[in-house]
């Protein structure tokens, strides 16, 4: 199976406020407010660290879960995230831009 | 010829809001008339301005007033377009011009996103909001259509200074942030006051039972702020910098529900 590998959308203005993280679209101005799992997602999302890695590490010690079903479910919100371009995903590492480039806080 | 100079001369005007000076200038004298009714109390003598707009009026209607508000940029030139008017401003030159009929909505609607414009750059902006200054402090009152900013307004003692009952405007300043009258109007049809006071709280408004102040989490006084901003432009920079904006903002001023009846005694727990 291929490793699935997250970055942040640049394009996208993101802060955290008293433990909700908060998106916005750049494109069409949509807000979305994370859950706790999205929000692991979001911040775990550096491009260089494997999805399964972030869920091994970050999903399955912070909610107690089975590793494969939390994988798989990853996977999807991870997806669900991207079809928002809140995220980006690819099968091959993601170069990062420089940091100053990035509109989160 | 000096008579002729002087009648040139006459067909400009500053309007002056929120501490934004913007000519418009018109050959023709009846809208140059209209504008200096429908913004009476925000006229400036100033002769400088940061914007000047050159009208171009039309006759003609356009082939659908009730298309959606398009904001966009390129190469430095905003284009404003809506059904009933066709503008461009170009920030570098400090000029642009609009093309729309005779009429003071659609003048209104420009200077209402060239502000949305100028602000998000500054960390400002406007919002739907009535605001009034009482005891030197100024408070917001925010919500949709009917959730209470024009009754609140009516309600408002009378040492209440209105700055507006529909947009209020926001500038940041220093640590804070500063509410302006504006003269645009909601239901009260009553242009606010054109004055400035350090805004001191932002209420959303909920109709009730009873006459209370409750806290809000950080969170959701994020939403609704972001809920009722104004802001018209597809840009990704100008969409960051407001959503950034309304943190800044909800990070250094107290926001509340504020849930009331219909009478006077609201303002008891104001100011």
């Amino acid at each position: 199976m291929s490793r699935l590998y997250l970055a942040r959308n640049p394009r996208v203005a993101a802060r955290s406020l008293d433990g909700e993280m908060m998106i916005m679209s750049g494109r069409d101005s949509t807000l979305f407010t994370l859950n706790k799992t999205a929000t692991i997602l979001w911040q775990s999302a550096d491009g260089a660290t494997p999805l399964d890695q972030i869920v091994e590490l970050r999903i399955c010690r912070e909610f107690q879960v089975e590793p494969a079903q939390a994988l798989q479910d990853a996977e999807t919100l991870a997806r669900e995230l991207a079809s928002h371009e809140i995220l980006q995903i690819s099968e091959e590492p993601i170069p990062q831009p420089s940091p100053a480039a990035g509109g989160s806080r | 010829m000096p008579e002729l100079t002087t009648e040139v001369d006459r067909l400009s005007l500053v309007i002056e809001i929120g501490g934004m000076p913007v000519r418009i200038n018109t050959t023709d004298p009846d809208f140059l008339r209209m504008l200096e009714n429908r913004y009476s109390g925000f006229i400036s003598s100033s002769e400088h301005a940061e914007i000047s707009f050159d009208m171009e009026l039309t006759a003609a209607t356009f082939t659908d007033p009730d298309a959606d508000v398009q904001v966009s940029q390129r190469m430095g030139r905003w284009t404003l377009l809506r059904g009933d008017f066709r503008a461009e401003w170009e920030p570098s030159l400090r000029t642009g011009w609009i093309r729309q009929t005779a009429n003071p909505y659609s003048i209104d609607a420009v200077l209402r996103i060239v502000h949305t414009l100028v602000l998000a750059r500054q960390g400002g902006f406007l919002l739907h909001s009535a605001s009034a200054i009482r005891n030197g402090k100024a408070f917001l009152f925010a919500g949709v259509s009917e959730a209470g900013k024009t009754t609140i307004s009516r309600l408002a003692p009378p040492d209440t200074t209105l700055l507006t009952d529909e947009i209020s405007y926001v500038r940041k300043q220093d640590n804070g942030y500063i509410a302006y009258g504006t003269p645009f109007t909601g239901e009260l049809a009553k242009l606010g006051e054109n004055v400035s006071a350090p805004i001191a709280a932002l209420y959303l408004l909920a109709k009730g039972k009873e006459n209370r102040i409750d806290p809000i989490p950080p969170g959701q006084a994020a939403r609704s702020l972001l809920a009722n901003l104004l802001f018209f432009a597809e840009d990704e920079e100008l969409v960051q910098s407001t959503f950034h904006s309304a943190f800044e903002f909800v990070s250094r001023v107290p926001v509340s529900r504020l849930t009331f009846v219909p009478d006077a005694r609201v303002w008891e727990l104001i100011g």
